[in-house]
């Protein structure tokens, strides 16, 4: 059975009959044409599917989407509908992505960390993107440049 | 891959509805709450259920409280809930400590300590904790609510003494005392998104008394009191570190699986084990490590 669910997806509000074996990430993406969060694992393990849920990092892989029904969800698109955060731009200085599978879920995840401590440690900023996996960087450009956002005490919004 | 598995999704508001329909519709119902393993086990056809019951529309199974000298942790509370909370910190530090090495902060966000312990895999890092801790499941059933001692609750692997149409509501521990230490050791391949090889929880009381527990070294969680007899009422010095070392393998039964070798895990059984033990009295001693420090 069809189930209706409503969204607020970067800002906007949308409605979309769903199945409940569909999961929150294959409706982003199939249905509302939202592709930054990427199919990858499927299974939790890579965080390349990463979206914010009211505000948190979650793996929209591991969501059904009915679940979501009623929730706020933020991707790629919607962080920088008016171009990079200072977050993104510090990536961006730092060449910290070469093939950028990995950016959109790490970007998430390193903009839900600075939301909640803009002023990070270099532990607290590796635990928190510990679950995004990157196979080409070693991640060192990515540390440093959320570092550098958060040495500025700046959070991960625009402006 | 999309998930081929059909089911009806159904969000009841109340727990008495939500135990009515799981005792209606049998064993063909599933409870969700984060998702995290059951959204896999749908994909991969490991659960095949024609209903599925959300129980986050459920008011009253969120939130962490201490009520006396009693502290209830929720059916709804996630992993990062346990990490933030500052009840959690002050009263009982390990399950930060835990709760700090479960996968990933995406993880974290979604997963609950209470599903953990319904899944109940051998290797589920809530299991030692709790055990150390004396907690109780709290459970609401169709013939009304039941509290199981964490020392019956896992009955084998992934099996728990849940009942048919049933569902955690809680769990509960009593507050250990203010002057306490204990530690959580995890063994995983990598930090962020492994199951644990093998885990071990130790809490030192006063008067030297001890709790120790082990995780993925045996079919359930268990506790070792064999390790705890030997401690109990002794001053800690080396040579007992050394003869509770010993009795590791007597309180432990690993295998061979797709995480670690059984060699390994033996090997590295009774290091865990010490290095616990040392952080769980030096932080009762209050010169310890700081809970979430790296112990292996």
């Amino acid at each position: 059975m069809k189930n209706t669910i409503t969204l607020n997806v970067n800002g906007e509000g949308r409605s979309v009959d769903v199945d409940p074996n569909e999961t929150l990430l294959e409706v982003l993406r199939e249905r509302l044409g939202i592709k930054s969060p990427k199919i990858g694992c499927e299974r939790g393990d890579c965080g390349s599917c990463t979206v914010l849920l009211d505000g948190r990092s979650v793996r929209s892989c591991l969501i059904l989407a009915v679940e979501a029904d009623g929730s706020d969800i933020v991707t790629i698109e919607g962080l920088s509908k008016d171009g990079p955060t200072e977050l993104q731009q510090a990536f961006i200085e730092n060449n910290s992505f070469q093939c950028g599978f990995c950016a959109p879920g790490v970007v998430l995840a390193a903009t839900e960390l600075l939301a909640r401590n803009p002023s990070p440690t270099e532990d607290e900023v590796k635990e928190a993107i510990s679950g995004n996996l990157c196979r080409c960087t070693g991640y060192d450009p990515i540390v440093k440049a959320v570092l550098e956002v958060g040495g500025k005490g700046g959070g991960g919004q625009n402006g | 891959m999309p998930i081929a598995h059909e089911f009806e999704y159904v969000k009841p508001e109340t727990i008495e509805e939500a135990v009515g329909i799981l005792d209606k519709h049998g064993s063909s119902a599933h409870v969700l709450a984060g998702g995290t393993d059951i959204v896999p086990g749908l994909r991969d056809g490991l659960i095949t259920p024609g209903l599925v019951v959300d129980i986050k529309g459920i008011a009253g199974l969120a939130g962490i409280e201490c009520e006396g000298d009693v502290l209830r942790v929720g059916a709804l509370a996630t992993f990062t809930d346990l990490v933030e909370s500052e009840l959690i910190r002050k009263s009982a530090p390990l399950l930060y400590e835990m709760a700090m090495t479960v996968a990933s902060v995406g993880v974290r966000n979604r997963a609950t300590i209470v599903g953990n312990i319904c899944s109940a895999v051998p290797s589920c890092d809530s299991g030692p904790v709790l055990l150390v801790l004396d907690a109780s499941v709290h459970v609401m059933g169709p013939s009304g609510k039941r509290v199981v001692p964490i020392t019956e609750w896992f009955t084998g692997p992934k099996a728990t003494a849940l009942g048919s149409a049933a569902i955690v509501t809680s769990v509960s521990l009593p507050v250990p005392p203010k002057a306490h230490g204990a530690a959580y050791v995890k063994l995983g391949r990598y930090r962020g998104e492994d199951l644990a090889q093998a885990s071990v929880a130790v809490l030192a009381l006063p008067d030297n008394e001890y709790r120790v527990a082990f995780g993925a070294v045996a079919p359930t969680t268990v506790r070792a009191p064999g390790i705890e007899e030997l401690l109990r009422g002794k001053v800690m010095d080396e040579a007992l570190i050394g003869d509770a070392k010993r009795l590791v393998a007597n309180e432990t039964a690993p295998i061979a699986d797709i995480r670690a070798s059984r060699e390994y895990r033996e090997h590295m059984l009774p290091i865990m084990f010490e290095r616990g033990l040392r952080a769980a009295v030096a932080r009762l001693a209050g010169d310890g490590p700081a809970y979430g420090a790296r112990l292996i």
